[in-house]
């Protein structure tokens, strides 16, 4: 568990993350670029998602369908997902076969064909995928809050992207964003699992050394002017379920305050899963108050550690009688709560021994591991993830009660209702 | 060109790594040791379920589950929450068709504690009446929102047209709005006096505890959990493939997207067949990106996001099915793609190189899906599910080698046949 972790970079500027773990015998190996929704602007939405599925569609030496089917057939599992900061791609595999998921990424960091045709067959998988989400109605209530919560910070739009800017894009928009962003200097290749670390360093320098390096990426300048009062917006559709959704102006993963937000969350919303499954929150005060208190058939919280500063949200989905004036009420009561009177010292506790216990979940699977050292290296530095338990025991009372203060100001937030529409669930039918 | 992998077979749980013993009262106890994280995971199962419940209220296995944990005889609600979550721990209860699941992750530290708590609410649980109500009011929202999932409604009218009217996959587990909703306390505490019982049930933990000190400290919290020798499940009946094809369509209104489901009653898991099924099923759909159905109805013809194909298992006949999320006006276009892709996995013999890779991807991927406490726990817990044998997953990999190509064409040709099987689609109502 505690073995060393390499951290060197190479000449072309390619960062590179090493750690021996020999629990199983697997290895991971990932490259994360510091590109994602961050990056885009409108008419352009959605173009670093877009261009993580063309990293699929073939090189010349691993041509359409190669990928997949090296991968798998050596017994791994591979995938790639973009992010409001980042776009990784991922394939763990038995650990004598590691080599080859080396091999793909050096080759696809430069070599992708984006071939029109592919692009074209790509454009209606992509919106295919997008009318997957809208099919959900808290995705287009969630959608529409970010959008309002912020007015100028690209993160105001879904990294999928808006049904337009993917109707418009071109195969040229496509390469031209792959050519700035995916270079050895925007990126982070990092090796977990049963492997000989300095031996990894070396197959690592062998097969990305080569690639030249790119251009300064472009700095994304947009910083989100501040909030002048609480917003409000309304979306209706099909259904018969009403969601509220709140958003609050939170700061960036790298803020002094981050640490306190995260435990005012864990005693608002309950303990985070630091990846799947969220563990039970039934002792939160948002729970205790909205689904105990009957208005609520359930309540969560987020809080995204992001580079730039982003939200921190609740979703509460109500029950068909409930009184969304009263639910509105109760859940800015115990808004408010935190703001004016201290947690105990007992609730805090608490809160650090959840998170203690989250944080061990978090390390027992090697892939997870190196999910971490490379998510933590571009919100912040790999300390961000390995430190973490360290920053969360300063965080006093007195410091949550500060960040409530700060953050969770009635004029910094967006609330957002979903109305369903119910002369369409009405029509609800099945005929054969 | 293919190479097979090497797999070490002693890597993957055995005879000689799970510790075990069958309690007098019928439960089996199992234990295997993980020290990588300071954490670990308890699962097991009871032989109760949705196919013990009368079809008028179905549902009531699954109410019942759910409010296990509000309440005991010595145990409050608020109680039995502190105690999980002020350990950072989760405590899930899950009623499945045949059985009930449960399972808890935590801290070692606090593993004595953890199972006084689980084994408190499996044994003396008192449903309160405030609690009957509230949770039957979540469920019924939940219930609400499934009427307008796509996916959910396609997979819904599958079963019902899949399955009798009596057979336990006809109808889901949840229930259904009009058979939750009369569903009383009395009706609770009788079934949960009824088939509530250690028989044949089992607890296997996985994580930082010594195998000896796991099996010993589950034997002193359910040492003394009284079996039901009487009680008998009423048998289920076999259910075979539709004669010819049925289709059903149901309309969702205001949707982006439809759900397509086409499948067919399979095989139960100790059946000859199931493994020439589960590499046929491999082959149809999982397969590197979803295999030959993500081939052609995503990469070829770029109609979906997703399209993949699943065999369920079961200890009766399981349903095997593909689906897909379209376009309305792509669904006719889609349904004849995966139905053309049935077929011919059904008449012509895989080639000898896709099959290899499919088998080799297998055998590979089994230690990645044994890397978490869980993922190890729920493969532990299945061999005694299905009474496989504990050296089932060592004997997988020569098993899976021995399949060949005549016998994947043959069980997917008496199986899953295109011209016997149910077509069902969810989504916006379709020009005629």
């Amino acid at each position: 568990m505690e073995n060393k972790l390499h951290d060197v970079r190479l000449d072309n500027g390619l960062r590179v993350l090493v750690k021996e773990v020999h629990t199983a015998p697997v290895a991971s190996f990932w490259v994360w670029y510091r590109v994602g929704s961050r990056n885009e602007v409108p008419g352009m939405t959605g173009i670093s998602h877009w261009v993580e599925h063309m990293l699929f569609k073939g090189t010349e030496r691993f041509p359409k369908g190669a990928i997949d089917r090296a991968i798998a057939r050596a017994g791994g599992t591979f995938n790639a997902m973009t992010w409001m900061d980042f776009t990784a791609y991922f394939a763990t595999l038995p650990a004598q076969q590691i080599e080859l998921a080396l091999e793909i990424e050096a080759d696809r960091m430069v070599n992708s064909r984006f071939e029109p045709d592919e692009v074209e067959a790509e454009r209606t998988v992509i919106l295919s995928e997008r009318h997957m989400y809208e099919n959900y109605p808290v995705f287009l209530l969630e959608e529409h809050v970010t959008a309002v919560a912020l007015l100028l910070h690209p993160y105001r739009h879904e990294t999928i992207g808006w049904e337009s800017d993917l109707r418009t894009m071109t195969r040229d928009d496509l390469y031209r964003h792959y050519r700035t962003y995916y270079t050895p200097n925007n990126a982070t290749a990092v090796a977990v699992g049963d492997i000989d670390g300095e031996a990894m360093i070396d197959r690592i320098a062998r097969a990305f050394g080569s690639i030249d390096p790119g251009p300064e990426i472009p700095p994304v300048r947009f910083q989100e002017p501040p909030q002048r009062g609480e917003r409000r917006v309304a979306v209706s559709g099909p259904g018969s379920t009403r969601y509220l959704h709140v958003a609050y102006r939170a700061p960036a993963a790298t803020d002094a305050d981050w640490p306190a937000l995260a435990v005012l969350d864990t005693i608002l919303g309950g303990a985070k899963g630091y990846r799947g499954a969220s563990p039970n929150s039934r002792t939160s005060r948002l729970y205790r108050a909205l689904v105990d208190g009957g208005l609520a058939a359930g309540v969560s919280t987020s809080l995204v550690p992001t580079v730039d500063p982003y939200l921190y949200t609740v979703t509460v989905t109500l029950l068909p009688d409930s009184d969304p004036q009263q639910v509105e009420e109760v859940l800015f009561r115990e808004v408010d709560r935190l703001r004016q009177e201290a947690i105990t010292a007992r609730e805090l506790e608490k809160a650090k021994k959840q998170m203690r216990a989250q944080f061990a979940f978090s390390t027992e699977s090697i892939s997870s591991q190196a999910y971490w050292l490379g998510f933590s290296s571009i919100i912040a530095d790999v300390d961000w993830f390995t430190g973490y338990l360290g920053r969360l025991h300063g965080v006093s009372a007195d410091d949550v009660q500060r960040v409530a203060r700060e953050y969770l100001d009635a004029t910094r937030r967006t609330v957002g209702w979903y109305e369903p529409d119910s002369s369409a669930a009405g029509a609800v039918k099945s005929e054969e | 060109m293919s190479t097979p992998v090497a797999l070490d077979i002693s890597a993957l749980p055995g005879p000689d790594t799970i510790a075990w013993r069958t309690l007098p009262n019928g439960l089996t106890l199992l234990a295997r040791e993980n020290f990588v994280s300071p954490a670990i995971f308890v699962a097991g199962f009871l032989r109760v379920g949705a196919q013990d419940e009368p079809a008028e209220l179905a549902g009531l296995a699954s109410l019942t589950a759910t409010l296990l944990t509000r309440g005991t005889r010595t145990r409050s609600y608020d109680e039995i929450n502190e105690r999980v979550e002020s350990v950072g721990a989760s405590l899930r209860v899950v009623s499945a068709t045949h059985t009930t699941t449960f399972s808890m992750k935590g801290l070692a530290e606090d593993v004595v504690p953890l199972l006084d708590v689980l084994s408190d609410i499996l044994r003396s649980p008192t449903f309160p009446e405030e609690h009957v109500e509230r949770v039957k009011q979540q469920h019924l929202t939940a219930l609400r929102e499934r009427e307008h999932n796509t996916r959910a409604r396609a997979t819904l009218a599958f079963s019902e047209h899949a399955y009798p009217p009596g057979h336990p996959y006809h109808t889901p587990t949840a229930g259904h709005i009009h058979t939750v909703e009369p569903i009383t306390r009395d009706d609770i505490m009788r079934f949960f006096e009824a088939h509530y019982e250690p028989r044949g049930g089992a607890v296997v933990i996985v994580g930082a505890i010594s195998a000896e000190e796991a099996l010993n400290v589950l034997e002193h919290t359910f040492g003394t959990w009284e079996p039901k020798p009487d009680r008998a499940r009423v048998p289920v009946p076999p259910a075979s493939p539709p004669g010819t094809t049925v289709k059903v369509a149901v309309s969702v209104p205001g949707k982006a997207q439809s759900d397509i489901v086409v499948g067919a009653p399979a095989m139960p898991i100790t059946h000859s067949d199931y493994l020439p099924a589960t590499v046929a099923n491999t082959v149809l759909g999982v397969f590197g990106l979803m295999g030959r159905l993500g081939k052609n109805v995503r990469d070829r013809e770029g109609l979906a996001y997703y399209a993949h194909s699943v065999l369920h298992r079961s200890p009766l006949n399981a349903p095997w099915y593909a689906v897909a999320g379209v376009a309305p006006e792509m669904v006719e276009r889609a349904v004849t793609l995966i139905q053309g892709e049935i077929r011919r996995l059904g008449e012509e013999l895989v080639p000898e190189e896709e099959l290899t890779d499919n088998k080799s991807y297998m055998v590979g991927s089994l230690p990645l899906r044994l890397e978490t406490n869980e993922g190890m726990a729920s493969a532990i817990l299945d061999l005694v599910r299905y009474d496989v044998g504990l050296d089932y997953l060592q004997r997988l990999p020569e098993r899976i080698w021995n399949v060949d190509a005549e016998a994947v064409r043959r069980v997917t040709a008496t199986y899953l046949r295109p011209e016997a099987c149910v077509v069902a689609v969810a989504g916006p109502p379709q020009p005629k």
